[in-house]
């Protein structure tokens, strides 16, 4: 993270008693930011991850007492020679979960990358009315997540929801839909919505990154007759890459962790049941404080081994956007 | 010629296809909170009908107009706190130079892009500890964990491209770091602070998780939850007519701002790569 180099000379001419002044009313400057931290994020999470070896219910939070692995992997022999496994890592819910997760994050980046980067192309091309779409696509950005999903939900609703009519009206099916209770269809449903609500984030960052390529590379490709296509994947996909790289990571993590839209959207369908309503419904809807906090501090663990695989083999800088 | 016109035909047919899905959906929903009784269940493309009664039943029954309350209240305060505590830490992550700056620029950003849900059970802990569950002070607790990283990391970036210069005259007159940050690097910030401020509030305003297990009862919820959670007399009825009269109600304020600000908000949003 290169910052301004000038500051130091100017720090070190000015001398050192000056500077060592100012790291001192530095670090004041950070402590209040710094122990609101520890105290929302860091704490929490170090009592969720202990919660997670614990025996914890919801109503006797107090009395937890530890128990070791067993939320996560318990394997009881019992007198007749059976072995039973029990806990999260052998429990065929989690695994569904995190694999409707891991499908739900990898089509919806997949889709709003693409998706993203034409109606960046789109904005960035000059033409009359392009203040008009920019200010179109915020639009479902600016609208709350719940919101969204209520609106969809309408629009989805089997027997007065307008797509079925646009549907059957276009002929493409033949009777109407129930498109967030059938299990073949819900989570198309929540890809629908996630695609509207969040494609817009992912084309105005790529926007800024196709923003900051010179215009005359253009210009001398135009005049060397090279054709448009190739110019896309010789030209502006490598140069766009660092933003688009730190894009797609910022989604990514953002959908990994979904939950609101699929808690409303598509409530109790086993089809889109995503990690993060795995665990808030053993935490607080079945009485199973500790098994949820085990599913947490899992989901917490993909989710940092996610991000540090792809910083590394991406090559992520997060400088590079701007 | 015709290549030419053909090219230029798709390019609007493509502009106007963004356009409408973009806003088809708000349109639909604004159209469907004027409908009431039988009306809601016609399907209509254009405005048929003028009647204002989802909206009176919404805010004269039930408790969506404290919902609102609550929610202006809570993001309010979270803006504030969250702006106070960033703007001098990111005159130190910006303008110092010192051990560990980058690590802990790192960690905030880190923070910044938790799942939330890690630290539900340490974090409910902690609210029933204080006492403050079912209280609005839940959530103005919890929902720093999100606004505090990212407007620290906004305002780091935004103050560390502002030139040296202004602030070398202030250190040669023996200026306190204190009375830099108020008399040269506040005046220069306000757009900064107001892009910062207004993501803060949409964030906090649009929050779910935490509304949703932080609070108990009708009156202590803030409108995502209420909107989520709007049911008809019977539990199969669901009241359509209401909950978009409600969903415009707490979405036209935010477009309108989103709006007006959209240049400073674009930047916010790509300097700070911040979600939505």
């Amino acid at each position: 993270m290169a910052i301004a180099e000038t500051i130091d000379v100017a720090e070190k001419s000015a001398g050192s008693d000056l500077f060592r002044q100012r790291v001192r009313s530095a670090w004041l400057f950070l402590t209040p930011m710094l122990v609101v931290l520890a105290v929302v994020a860091g704490w929490p999470l170090l009592r969720s991850i202990y919660f997670s070896f614990t025996n914890a219910s919801l109503t006797n939070i107090e009395a937890a007492q530890w128990v070791g692995f067993d939320n996560y992997l318990s394997i009881t022999t019992l007198k007749s020679g059976r072995v039973i496994y029990d806990g999260l890592l052998v429990d065929p819910l989690w695994w569904k979960s995190v694999w409707n997760t891991v499908r739900f994050s990898v089509v919806s980046v997949i889709l709003e990358t693409i998706i993203g980067m034409m109606v960046a192309l789109v904005l960035n091309a000059e033409f009359r009315g392009r203040g008009i779409v920019r200010a179109a696509i915020l639009v479902p950005w600016a609208i709350p997540t719940i919101v969204s999903a209520k609106m969809w939900a309408w629009m989805l609703n089997d027997q007065f929801g307008i797509i079925n009519d646009i549907l059957l009206h276009l002929g493409l099916i033949s009777q109407k839909i129930a498109w967030t209770a059938n299990p073949d269809t819900a989570m198309l449903a929540v890809l629908m919505v996630d695609i509207w609500k969040t494609t817009p984030f992912m084309a105005l960052l790529i926007l800024a990154g196709l923003q900051m390529i010179p215009g005359d590379i253009y210009e001398a490709a135009k005049i060397d007759g090279v054709h448009p296509v190739k110019v896309f994947f010789k030209v502006t996909l490598p140069l766009v890459r660092p933003a688009l790289m730190v894009a797609i990571i910022f989604r990514m993590l953002d959908a990994l962790r979904i939950f609101d839209l699929i808690y409303v959207l598509t409530a109790n369908n086993a089809q889109t049941k995503t990690m993060s309503v795995f665990a808030r419904e053993n935490l607080f809807d079945f009485d199973k404080f500790a098994y949820g906090s085990a599913a947490s501090t899992m989901l917490f663990l993909i989710l940092t081994v996610i991000t540090v695989v792809y910083i590394i083999v991406g090559k992520v800088n997060f400088e590079g956007g701007r | 010629m015709l290549w030419h016109a053909t090219k230029r035909t798709g390019f609007y047919l493509l502009v106007i296809g963004i356009v409408f899905i973009s806003i088809f959906p708000f349109y639909y929903a604004i159209i469907t909170s004027f409908k009431s009784g039988t009306a809601l269940f016609e399907i209509n493309y254009w405005p048929t009908s003028f009647s204002l009664a989802n909206y009176t039943q919404v805010l004269t029954t039930g408790s969506f107009p404290r919902n609102l309350a609550n929610s202006l209240l809570i993001a309010s305060v979270v803006v504030a706190i969250s702006l106070l505590l960033a703007v001098t830490a990111s005159f130190a992550l910006s303008r110092v130079r010192f051990g560990g700056r980058s690590l802990l620029l790192f960690t905030i950003l880190a923070v910044s892009m938790f799942p939330q849900i890690a630290v539900l059970s340490g974090l409910f802990e902690l609210v029933r500890f204080f006492g403050i569950f079912n209280t609005p002070f839940a959530l103005i607790f919890s929902y720093m964990i999100f606004t505090l990283p990212f407007t620290v990391w906004i305002l780091t970036t935004f103050m560390r491209d502002l030139p040296i210069e202004i602030e070398e005259a202030a250190i040669v007159d023996g200026a306190s770091p204190w009375v830099i940050i108020t008399k040269v690097f506040l005046p220069l910030m306000w757009p900064a602070l107001v892009t910062t401020g207004l993501l803060a509030f949409i964030a906090a305003w649009n929050e779910f998780l935490f509304a949703l297990t932080f609070t108990s009862s009708n009156n202590t919820r803030t409108v995502p939850v209420a909107i989520a959670l709007l049911s008809g007399n019977t539990q199969y009825e669901i009241p359509w007519g209401n909950i978009m009269a409600a969903s415009v109600i707490v979405t036209v304020p935010l477009v309108v701002l989103v709006l007006i600000f959209q240049r400073k908000i674009i930047s916010g949003l790509t300097a700070g790569g911040v979600k939505g």
